[in-house]
């Protein structure tokens, strides 16, 4: 267990540091970072000035070494547009997307899991197909075009929901509704292929045989093997809806750092994006890092590895 | 079909005339392969098939209802957009379209894809290592917000769309392509090829290469769909194709400002891209069940 945590940590790290670099080849190639500070009316020779005060004429790597120690230290720098940190601009954003990431995978489970448990023990029958069917199907859904339905239902029809922008709880159910019906469909797939497996060992045959009750050995022995890698997943989806929040921010208006990420992309403020994208990319390689530290605690065969 | 392949199938005891039969019994493909089939017809005889010149707009005739509404009219089946285009011209050469930028894209992200997991499963160790390592990586950049802000930086435009998907889409297909390689490369012909003194180029390309296709198959039709689905919205977003070409996502967004007018705008083009996406799962479900059959995705 800890031979294999450790290499984890260790890629995890690498993934770190190749990304870090990459982000910051992309500023440093996509626009003068001098320009951006002078401005579009600095003449040459202020341009000059700021490239040499600010180590701009450097080698990219000792530029790379200098900017990473900073970022280690929590300075990622200014943002282009409102001269604010960058850091505490986006943490500022991060609860929005974090309670949004977490309401989608809450939606996503409570869908898959009554319907992954009753489409394993159906295996084959109508319920199963349903399931399988309804899933197919939410999967082919651009998560925007069912945020717009949704708008359309209970925004416009029923007017019983905020359409736009943050103001109170409710403004998270359209959009968690919208993410979660995206989600759901891949917690689903994984949910009924554990449960079916997990259906066909001997151990469960073993408690069938000695009569323990159906309800007992569905929930308390497959259940709690066949939700393993689900919970796993679950963590890594986590990582992957706080970057792929961008277009429901967008569409309900919602000021996350999805959001903060679109506005800054459009204004080419490009500091903030290389944050948001480490940020995320960080949380990202986290939540990996903690989903197979659950997996090491819950299946003893994976801690002995 | 060539004798390497026709021999090789034979070895893992399915015979091509099986698979067209098997998949032929499998629902989901015949449902799938149908609809992917009648959205190829129509893309590819767009010109033909619309009844009206997708770009002609029109002010007397702007946002016209569908014909089963109250005031719709045959003319224009689908009704017209705020421009006054015929909706369903418009729906019809958007197909065209969609399906260029999945099979391109999918086709770019197999190409770098699979290179990588064929190496990475063939030659293990280090070359495994690294090639794992840039994986993760991908695994953990943000595909969506990079694809946003190369495409800002870089002008959008299909090609551009393809290229940054096609550079995006790649990991599913090294991470199965790596485990697949990985099991035949230990089996007997392949030991038996590489005993009789074949190289290693000759080794993937006519002992592993043919007997991962199936593999290939499965994840190309999955990630085609996922194409569509990311380029639909970075058209959404207006960094995807640019107007006035008729890209589904774009049409959704022109038609979001009128959503209490005329929901029918978001409601078809929405209803077109669901069908499409969910016609190459369908049919990667089908491959996946038929080639590869025991295996997960």
């Amino acid at each position: 267990m800890l031979a294999l945590l450790g290499r984890k940590l260790v890629e995890a790290i690498l993934v770190g540091l190749i990304i870090s670099f990459v982000t910051f080849l992309l500023v440093t190639w996509t626009g003068d970072l001098a320009i951006a500070l002078g401005g579009l009316g600095a003449s040459r020779e202020e341009l000059q000035q700021l490239r040499t005060t600010h180590g701009l004429d450097r080698p990219i790597l000792v530029q790379y070494l200098d900017w990473a120690a900073k970022a280690l230290s929590g300075d990622l720098g200014r943002s282009f547009f409102s001269k604010e940190d960058v850091l505490p601009l986006i943490l500022s954003r991060l609860p929005v997307t974090a309670t949004l990431a977490v309401c989608s995978i809450g939606v996503g489970i409570a869908l898959a899991l009554p319907l992954g448990i009753l489409a394993a023990i159906r295996q084959g029958r109508w319920i199963d197909h349903t399931a399988q069917s309804v899933a197919a199907v939410s999967q082919a859904m651009p998560s925007f075009w069912s945020g717009l339905l949704l708008i359309l239902l209970f925004g416009v029809n029923l007017q019983v929901l905020p359409i736009s922008g943050y103001e109170n709880w409710a403004s998270f159910v359209m959009p968690s509704l919208a993410l979660g019906w995206f989600v759901f469909p891949i917690l689903l797939r994984l949910l009924r292929a554990g449960m079916v497996e997990t259906l066909n060992t001997d151990y469960i045959r073993t408690a069938r045989a000695k009569g323990l009750s159906p309800r007992r050995i569905i929930l308390k022995h497959a259940l709690r093997n066949a939700v393993l890698p689900v919970i796993s997943l679950a963590a890594v989806q986590f990582g992957q809806l706080l970057g792929g929040s961008v277009v429901i921010e967008a569409v309900f208006a919602l000021p996350g750092v999805g959001q903060l990420a679109w506005n800054s992309i459009q204004r080419a403020d490009f500091p903030v994006v290389q944050a948001i994208v480490l940020l995320v990319a960080v949380i990202f390689v986290t939540m990996n890092l903690l989903a197979d530290l659950i997996n090491g605690a819950l299946d003893p065969r994976i801690r002995r590895a | 079909m060539t004798e390497t392949q026709v021999t090789a199938t034979d070895s893992i005891g399915v015979r091509p005339v099986g698979l067209w039969r098997r998949a032929l019994r499998h629902p989901g493909f015949v449902v799938g392969g149908v609809l992917l089939l009648f959205f190829v017809l129509v893309a590819l005889g767009a010109d033909l098939l619309a009844p009206h010149d997708p770009y002609a707009q029109s002010l007397v005739r702007r946002l016209r209802p569908p014909v089963w509404s109250a005031n719709g009219s045959w003319t224009f089946i689908l009704g017209t957009d705020p421009f006054g285009r015929d909706y369903l011209s418009r729906l019809m050469h958007g197909a065209r379209i969609a399906l260029a930028v999945a099979f391109a894209s999918a086709l770019l992200a197999g190409a770098i894809g699979a290179t990588l997991g064929v190496l990475a499963g063939y030659f293990r160790g280090r070359v495994d290592q690294v090639i794992s390592l840039l994986i993760s990586t991908r695994l953990a950049l943000p595909a969506l917000l990079v694809a946003l802000a190369v495409l800002q930086v870089a002008g959008s435009g299909l090609w551009i769309v393809v290229l940054v998907l096609g550079s995006t889409l790649w990991d599913r297909f090294a991470v199965v392509m790596r485990t697949a390689v990985m099991q035949v490369s230990s089996l007997d012909y392949v030991m038996a090829a590489r005993a009789a003194g074949a190289s290693h180029g000759r080794i993937m390309t006519r002992e592993v290469a043919p007997n991962v296709l199936g593999h290939f198959l499965v994840v190309f039709s999955y990630e085609a769909g996922q194409a569509v689905l990311a380029a639909a919205a970075l058209s959404f977003l207006g960094l995807g194709i640019q107007a006035p070409q008729p890209s589904w996502g774009l049409m959704m967004a022109e038609g979001r400002s009128w959503l209490l007018v005329n929901p029918w705008l978001i409601a078809n083009a929405g209803v077109a891209l669901m069908l499409l996406v969910l016609a190459m799962n369908l049919v990667g479900d089908g491959l996946r069940d038929v080639l590869t059959p025991g295996e997960r995705f």
